[in-house]
């Protein structure tokens, strides 16, 4: 069996684990594994990306990280660990001029400065871009060229981290599914920082790649550490529906609502959001959750558009208009056979982004020593609702501030503290698995059933009988998961990867599900129908953990 | 809904004889041969290989394979009722397992 010894171990390379890489170099680590269970830089959301970074640049207006800080915590409806969305807010520029000397190549102004643009929830200019609609996969190939420059930094892609390792209390590495031998592997490390990325995967609408399905999360919790903030998942009111598209960011139509309006229509033709306290009269001016709530109360009434959106329609754009302001993405719609001056396109709420996860201080230590956590899988900077263009930054910053820290951690150790035999158990289940079984279902019949669940039960509107049934039935799939049919072999087995996959993805559903049922108000992207005031004694994050018996429990305060 | 029929090559480097499977898979207008994929391995047969990430952006370029003998991305390239779709692993690369191929950069491999 493969064995590997390194100072720091990162699972997960995105934006966050690969500036945590770079980090940690710098930061006097000698050896750096990073590891993806896709492809190094192109697994995650980082490279799927297509609109704004924010950064206090101060490029385009007076701007000042305190400014940046208001409105990420204003965003974050009371909410956010401030120390930490302080660490993003300082941190970013700093970050972003990094990304410029290595050639990012954010759009520029006529003087050379950063062009930044104002975005929904800003109060000045602050978002950098790359053109065209090139954000991500050019933050994704820049750090990708840095982390293949250094020769410490060993990566390894198609490992897919499925258990943390610990010795007396401590991080002491990880085993993992090489998929294409189909073997475990186990890995020493000094220190470990999981950089997993978000879980928008385990719902059905979403705008996530298959690789954002929790793991991280499942990870922390086994080992040991805290979850916050899991009940908060963003859902972004007009993504996407049809007719199918691809190539394009789902989220594409809220710059387009925003320059030219659009009307949303239910499944008849009508305009609705009137009738829910919102009068547009042209402009955009509905307020996110309003419009989520709008949409999901049309459908659910039978007045949904075919696909179970709604509708979504510039018809009443002139053609010149719609030109002068997406040229390009006109063209590109054209190429699907989308024209919006003829036709509406089909829109609904999908899971875009998740503010909470692992617990972390602002050294991105976790409360299990030598663990450490960044990006979309830490939580806490972004309280109750993300402001737009601030993940990005925090995968950058807290990357950074991750690679730094556990540099750090790991100098002040000689060796890993991998005891004999130890992580012997999750290798054999990985073993065992590989010898394949018959069984009650797939793992991939499993987790379509899982999307299908969470997107009926705990998307954007919760009540606590939906959420008892959910939270009844994820555990019963929890329960059921020695018993589902696994297909034999090892070599590029998909089989094994699902049922991987499917574990960490009941564990992270659980966790948001449990904490969703014990907030017990509304606010930001946590909503109650049953609890509709946001309630201040509900004004602090809460805390999940997993017992030793694998129980999970929500609700503790912070 | 209509049907699509995509002719998927099964197997591994190692095996003695080229084998294909036929299947049959309902589709809305606009889905793509890696939707009809995913339905297949949800519905139909958890064993069957592919490699894809991104699903929607066509960033990761992960789900580049053969498609009646030309490369292609399985994300962009729409589903047919007109005719059967022959798909292969991508050409020239190393093959592992019945839609996917070694991909990989050399230096990002375990060994
Ligand atoms: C379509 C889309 C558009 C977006 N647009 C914007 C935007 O315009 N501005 C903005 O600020 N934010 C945006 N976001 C959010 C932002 O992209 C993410 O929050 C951020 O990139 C997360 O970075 P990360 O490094 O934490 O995670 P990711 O980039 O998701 O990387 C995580 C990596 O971990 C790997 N991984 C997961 N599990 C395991 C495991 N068990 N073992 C090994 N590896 C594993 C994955 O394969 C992946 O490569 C967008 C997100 C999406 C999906
Ligand atoms: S799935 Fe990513 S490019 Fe096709």
């Amino acid at each position: 069996m493969t064995h590997l010894d390194t100072d720091i171990l990162i699972v997960g390379a995105g934006g966050a684990g690969m500036y945590a890489a770079l980090a940690a170099v710098r930061n006097g680590a000698e050896r750096v594994l990073l590891v993806d269970k896709s492809l190094v830089g192109r697994g995650g959301a980082t490279v799927m990306a297509q609109m704004t970074v924010a950064a206090a640049l101060a490029a385009e207006s007076p701007d000042d990280p305190e400014l940046h800080l208001a409105d990420t915590l204003a965003a974050g409806r009371g909410l956010c660990d401030e120390t930490l969305a302080a660490a993003l807010c300082e941190d970013a520029p700093a970050r972003i001029r990094e990304m410029a000397e290595w050639r990012v190549g954010w759009a520029c102004r006529d003087d050379g400065r950063i062009a930044q643009v104002i975005a929904p929830g800003h109060s000045r200019p602050r978002c950098c871009y790359v053109d065209f609609l090139n954000t991500g996969p050019a933050v994704a190939a820049t750090l990708r060229r840095q982390v293949g420059r250094i020769a410490t930094i060993r990566r390894v892609s198609n490992l897919a981290v499925t258990d943390l390792v610990t010795a007396d209390g401590e991080a002491a590495g990880a085993v993992a599914l090489d998929l294409a031998a189909g073997e475990p592997v186990t890995i020493a490390a000094k220190a470990t920082v999981i950089a997993a990325g978000g879980l928008t995967r385990i719902y059905r609408r979403s705008s996530a790649s298959a690789n954002m399905g929790g793991d991280g999360y499942a990870l922390a919790l086994a080992a040991g550490a805290e979850l916050v903030d899991m009940e908060f998942v963003q859902f972004f009111p007009i993504g996407h529906l049809a007719p199918r598209l691809v190539g394009m960011d789902p989220i594409m139509w809220d710059p387009f609502r925003y320059k030219l309006g659009g009307r949303l229509l239910n499944g008849a033709g009508n305009e609705f959001l009137a009738a829910y306290g919102s009068d547009e009269a042209g402009a955009y001016t509905t307020p996110r959750d309003l419009a989520t709530y709008a949409i999901t109360k049309e459908v659910e009434a039978g007045r949904g558009s075919p696909h179970g959106g709604v509708y979504l329609s510039f018809e009443h754009v002139p053609r010149a208009a719609l030109d002068a302001a997406f040229g390009p993405v006109i063209l590109r719609l054209a190429r699907h056979g989308i024209d919006l001056a003829r036709a509406p396109v089909e829109v609904s709420p999908i899971a875009h982004y998740h503010m909470g996860g692992v617990r972390i201080d602002e050294r991105m230590a976790s409360r299990v020593p030598g663990l450490f956590a960044a990006g979309e899988a830490a939580g806490g900077a972004n309280g109750a609702n993300r402001l737009s263009g601030n993940a990005i930054p925090e995968a950058l910053v807290f990357g950074e501030r991750a690679g730094r820290f556990a540099a750090i951690h790991a100098g002040r150790r000689s060796a890993a503290a991998w005891p004999q035999g130890a992580g012997a158990e999750a290798v054999a289940q990985i073993r065992r698995l590989a010898d394949g079984r018959d069984g009650v279902a797939s793992p991939a019949a499993r987790l379509d059933e899982l999307r299908g669940l969470m997107q009926a039960e705990v998307g954007p509107f919760r009540h606590a009988a939906g959420l008892e049934r959910a939270l009844t039935r994820l555990r019963a799939m929890r329960a059921e998961l020695p018993d589902l049919a696994i297909v034999a072999g090892r070599a590029c087995n998909p089989s094994l990867a699902d049922w991987f996959e499917l574990r960490a993805g009941l564990i992270a559903a659980e966790a948001v599900t449990a904490a969703a049922l014990a907030r017990r108000e509304s606010r930001g992207a946590h909503q109650r129908e049953d609890f509709p005031e946001t309630d201040r004694a509900w004004g602090r994050g809460r805390v999940v953990r997993m017992a030793r018996d694998g129980t999970i429990s929500a609700g503790l305060e912070r | 809904m209509r049907t699509a029929r995509l002719r998927v090559r099964r197997g591994s480097a190692g095996d003695p004889a080229v084998h294909y499977d036929e299947f049959a898979v309902p589709f809305d207008d606009g889905a793509t041969v890696l939707d009809g994929l995913i339905w297949l391995r949800t519905h139909r047969d958890p064993s069957l290989t592919i490699r894809y990430s991104c699903i929607n952006a066509n960033v990761c370029k992960e789900c580049t394979i053969a498609i009646d003998g030309s490369v292609a991305y399985a994300c962009m390239t729409p589903l047919s009722a007109e005719r059967v779709m022959t798909l292969d692993p991508l050409p020239g690369k190393p093959h592992l397992r019945d839609l996917v191929s070694e991909t990989r950069p050399p230096r990002e491999k375990l060994e």
